[in-house]
């Protein structure tokens, strides 16, 4: 049951129709874009979030770009507090356009995926790869994409590695957790390998990247410590680092577009939340009247400045309410649209709080000088204002 | 002897403007007994408004005191009196000054929020208000759908639902034609008459003056002599 004070404020909001409208709209575009410009920027970290951190990954120090020798495998296997092994390189295969972009890493086929165990994948199609010289793993999403079944061939055109290279599909991974990324390509190291050993011999025996996956209770400060030590002045120093780290230093590239990302975000909220006290401001104004009326009754000024604020927080968290509500739909829409550019693009649960508590302070804030005017309103000035 | 319902003594009022000292009042000084309907008059701008407002509390006297039924008013701070008016002080208005988004039966609960009454006793004793303006067949009604002179018996209804001490109304017949003037002239009249309501009413309309007990004119800042009508 609505309180009779609650449903004065509730008529006031309803009040003039077309304005209320309007603000609700403004209210539900801004808090919709606030909610879709975060998704964009949670799903820019999406690589760092879904970091595991007990991986360490070693790379060239001089730069991602210059590969590791293979030899190293076995000495940094050898360090303590390393529990297992794998390693990659970049690939950069185009799937018959450049448009079709997805990232294509081969990988060290028997010890990859034991590492990366949000790459579920059955153990049949685990076995069959590994058998498979030219098979791949793709995910789900990669797959779904392309329409690609295991058993089906994708040739791949070499960028880094020149060359036409034909894939047979093997396995399609799932990812166990939201913020996975199912839109990545891995093939067999030792095909890569063997076929640069016939063709370009300088260029292998290279890796791009040592994965290492920390024993229990290491240290990752320590173990990279000891690791890089072990390279020290030899020709090739590494570079180790957390995998959240790592993955850092990609979006540290683009870090000033994410910025820009997260101001407009704000701004968006700053615009509306002075369109709103603008609209709150007016309906404040033609009610001096009123607001003199409920005084001489005999309303202390606080439950004047409560009706107020009740009315501003009533449009504003309705227009949170639906926009938060449109979000995940939209975002979901959208993401069909992004997904070569952001592989996990969802809206998070902290993204729809900070939604709800957007819809809160643009409720609050709007009202604040309308209310403490009707607050301060004399009466006797009050009731002679002209409705 | 009773004491006075209301006691002005030595009240005076002036506003500042730009510097000067505009005065609007100058040492009134009278009383108001129980029971009295009395009917302020006098020419536009002689102070009857100011007057009348400082009686109920929602304006402050330059200098002087306003006793009403014991209390100084004039030494009350914001909230004291926010408290005071709603206890003690029925206003009728003369453009009634009802909510527009609040119905007959809402206008006149409204001041009863003010109140330790629950719910039930909130609307019991608005229906009996509106039931006697004789406005029962009209509580989902509201300002906009009423006529002038049902919209002052809803004014009228709320200013009498928590059961003030004395009534003050600014020209309360000033907006209505002369049969819903009437119609209101004489609920004011059996509210005095039958429910010993203490009315104070500004008035410019002679007819409306014949109604009350007793009568004085405002002008130029002083009041007259009583006049009691038979
Ligand atoms: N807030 C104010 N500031 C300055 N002067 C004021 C103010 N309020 C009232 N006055 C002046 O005080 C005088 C008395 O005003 P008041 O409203 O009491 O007159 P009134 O007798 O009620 O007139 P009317 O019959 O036209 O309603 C007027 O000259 C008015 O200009
Ligand atoms: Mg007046």
């Amino acid at each position: 049951m609505l309180t009779l004070f609650f449903r004065f404020a509730l008529r006031n909001t309803l009040r003039h129709r077309l304005r209320s409208l309007l603000t609700l709209a403004g209210l539900i575009v801004a808090i919709l874009a606030f909610g879709l410009l975060q998704t964009i920027i949670s799903a820019w970290y999406a690589g760092v979030n879904a970091a595991s951190p007990n991986r360490l990954i070693s790379r060239n120090a001089i730069s991602l770009t210059f590969p590791l020798p293979l030899a190293y495998a076995e000495r940094i296997r050898a360090q303590e507090g390393i529990e297992r092994l794998s390693w990659a390189n970049w690939f950069g295969g185009v799937y018959i356009d450049e448009s079709n972009f997805f990232p294509s890493f081969a990988v060290d086929a028997p010890s990859y995926f034991a590492l990366y165990p949000e790459f579920v994948l059955p153990a049949e199609q685990q076995a069959a790869f590994i058998r498979d010289r030219r098979g791949a793993v793709v995910g789900a999403k990669l797959a779904k994409r392309f329409g690609w079944e295991v058993g089906d061939v994708v040739p791949l055109r070499g960028t880094i590695y020149p060359g036409n290279w034909d894939f047979v599909v093997r396995g399609i991974y799932h990812g166990r957790d939201a913020s996975t990324d199912e839109n990545q390509f891995f093939f067999q190291w030792d095909y890569l390998n063997e076929r640069l050993r016939n063709t370009l011999p300088g260029m292998s025996n290279q890796v791009g990247i040592y994965l290492l996956q920390l024993a229990p209770g290491q240290n990752a400060a320590g173990v990279s410590v000891r690791v890089d030590a072990e390279f020290r002045n030899s020709l090739a120093e590494t570079l180790t680092e957390t995998e959240k780290a790592f993955q850092m230093s990609f979006v540290a590239m683009t870090g000033a577009i994410v910025s820009a990302i997260e101001i407009v975000s704000y701004v968006v909220i700053l615009i509306i939340m002075a369109v709103m006290a603008n609209t709150m401001a007016m309906a404040a104004r033609e009610r001096s009247r009123e607001y003199a009326t409920l005084k001489a009754l005999g309303f202390p000024p606080h439950g004047i400045g409560m009706l107020v604020l009740a009315e501003s927080l009533l449009l504003a968290l309705a227009g949170g309410a639906i926009a938060v509500a449109l979000t995940p739909p939209l975002a979901s829409a959208i993401s069909h649209q992004l997904e070569q550019f952001f592989p996990v693009f969802a809206v998070q649960t902290v993204t729809m709080q900070h939604q709800a508590l957007a819809a809160l302070g643009i409720g609050c804030v709007a009202a604040i000088l309308p209310a403490l005017r009707a607050m301060r309103i004399r009466i006797t000035d009050g009731l002679r204002a002209i409705a | 002897m009773t004491p006075p319902c209301v006691s002005l003594q030595h009240v005076s009022k002036h506003y500042e403007r730009g510097g000067q000292r505009l005065p609007v009042l100058s040492d009134i000084h009278f009383d108001i007994q129980p029971g009295d309907y009395l009917a302020l008059m006098g020419p536009s701008g002689s102070g009857k408004s100011t007057l009348l407002n400082l009686i109920a509390g929602i304006d402050q006297p330059s200098s002087g005191a306003i006793v009403v039924g014991g209390t100084d008013i004039a030494t009350l701070g914001e909230r004291a009196l926010a408290d005071w008016r709603a206890a003690n002080i029925g206003f009728i208005f003369q453009f009634y000054n009802l909510m527009p988004v609040l119905n007959a039966l809402e206008n006149v609960e409204l001041p009863l929020l003010l109140t330790g009454l629950n719910r039930r006793q909130r609307r019991e004793r608005a229906l009996f208000a509106l039931e006697l303006v004789g406005l029962s067949d009209r509580l989902q009604h509201y300002p906009s759908e009423l006529s002038g002179g049902q919209q002052q018996r809803v004014a009228i209804a709320r200013a009498i639902v928590s059961d003030p001490t004395l009534l003050v109304a600014d020209e309360p017949t000033g907006d209505l034609d002369r049969k819903s003037g009437e119609e209101i002239l004489t609920l004011l009249e059996r509210l005095n008459r039958d429910a010993g309501k203490t009315i104070i009413m500004v008035t410019h309309d002679q007819k409306a003056a014949d109604a009350a007990r007793s009568v004085r004119h405002l002008e130029k800042g002083e009041l007259s002599a009583l006049e009691v009508r038979a």
